[in-house]
């Protein structure tokens, strides 16, 4: 099996898309996780302001998205573009 | 420096099954270490339940270290059977190896959180010791669902024939399949861990709701377990799926690295969700009149941190199904 440079260039593109969606994938499940976390124990201690509660764990896991979405998007850059 | 097939496939034996218990024996022992820890505990807090405390704590601790057992058997068929000398075993017992090592990692150290907080809650209220190791129990079986997955996996790899399909890709499906299933079990094994834990505390705490806070907890776990089942899903797929013989490099390495984006995009959003439920469940005991509300803030907050675990699971399908 010859490699080319051309099949090399590919291949790593692969690679990197893979290990740029899984890594990147880490930080905002856990981080989020921790948000929704604290949002449940404080509804739990006050159940009243459980609407207000939800809007502000929407906005802060949202934040907390983006360089996700970061990865998606070089993930997709490397797959279709590059 | 050439050698014969047969020398390759011992080499890569051995270091599969030195990688599967390296690695399976690192979360058993970190789970028990911490039941160990709430145990002492515990028995600092109540002398007088030291019976008890000390039977809970080694009922948990056999559960926690059935994951490495698995690692343990997965190693010794490693060493100790005979493999086909071709050049595709190598990746096969190598990629059983990891897959089975690090499946166990999770399942683990998570075990280890329900039985030290049982232990704990029965320093706190003896009278239902019976109750809290039923519920320690559930919470660390479930928990060792995602160790079996790479288990099953493992087993798979080491028993079904490869060896009809076409060198390439093959040799990349099964180091995908190994990573994906391997590393998709980390995170879903401490995540229901954390939220088993706050299901033996809240039993503790009011032992009248034991039915919500046991409904929340087996919830939440089922929630968190989603992206284990993910990782074998891609597992299973890049098994099992005939490919057509590459004659490159980059169909083998998108294969690869499809294992690898779902096995490592599972760990975060697995721990996550593990910390919500963790949360809610905690709740759910201290005030049983607001589960309703508990429940939906779980769920939705679940369903975000479930958000890039879903983003690895399709960049993973693109890689195997699209490019």
């Amino acid at each position: 099996m010859a490699i080319e440079g051309v099949d090399i260039i590919r291949s790593a593109a692969f690679l990197g898309a893979g290990i740029c969606m899984g890594l990147g994938a880490i930080g905002p499940g856990v981080g989020e996780g921790m948000a929704a976390a604290k949002a449940c124990e404080a509804i739990g201690k006050n159940p009243k302001e459980a609407g207000l509660l939800t809007r502000t764990m929407l906005v802060g896991q949202a934040v907390t998205e983006s360089t996700g979405i970061y990865s998606l998007v070089i993930a997709l850059l490397l797959l279709f573009v590059v | 420096m050439t050698y014969d097939i047969a020398t390759w496939v011992k080499v890569s034996a051995f270091i599969g099954s030195g990688l599967s218990m390296g690695f399976g024996a690192v979360g058993a022992a970190i789970g028990e270490g911490y039941t160990a820890a709430q145990a002492n505990a515990a028995l600092s807090r109540n002398p007088d339940s030291a019976g008890n405390i000390f039977k809970n704590m080694l009922v948990g601790q056999a559960v926690a270290e059935s994951a490495a057992i698995f690692a343990l058997v997965v190693a010794m068929i490693l060493l100790f059977t005979e493999h086909r000398a071709e050049t595709l075993s190598v990746y096969i017992l190598i990629s059983a190896g990891v897959c089975m090592g690090l499946g166990a990692i999770g399942s683990g150290i998570g075990a280890g959180y329900p039985a030290g907080e049982a232990c704990f809650g029965i320093s706190r209220q003896p009278a239902i010791s019976d109750q809290l190791t039923t519920t320690m129990l559930i919470g660390s079986a479930v928990t060792q669902t995602s160790a079996i997955y790479a288990l099953v996996t493992s087993l798979i790899l080491l028993y079904a024939d490869f060896f009809t399909r076409p060198f390439s890709p093959t040799w990349a499906a099964v180091i995908g399949a190994g990573l994906a299933a391997g590393l998709g079990a980390i995170g879903s094994g401490i995540g229901e861990g954390f939220v088993a834990r706050a299901g033996c505390e809240g039993v503790a705490r009011q032992p009248l709701s034991r039915a919500p806070v046991t409904n929340g907890m087996l919830l939440g776990m089922a929630v968190a377990e989603t992206t284990a089942i993910y990782g074998l899903l891609i597992a299973v797929i890049l098994l099992f799926k005939t490919f057509e013989p590459a004659t490159s490099m980059a169909p083998c390495m998108a294969l690869v690295a499809a294992g690898l984006c779902m096995g490592l995009g599972a760990v975060g959003p697995g721990i996550g969700e593990g910390f919500t439920g963790e949360g809610a469940v905690r709740w759910m005991a201290r005030s049983p009149n607001e589960v309703a509300i508990l429940t939906r803030s779980m769920l939705v907050g679940q369903a975000v941190s479930e958000s890039t675990g879903i983003y690895s699971l399709v960049i993973a399908l693109i890689l195997i199904f699209v490019v």
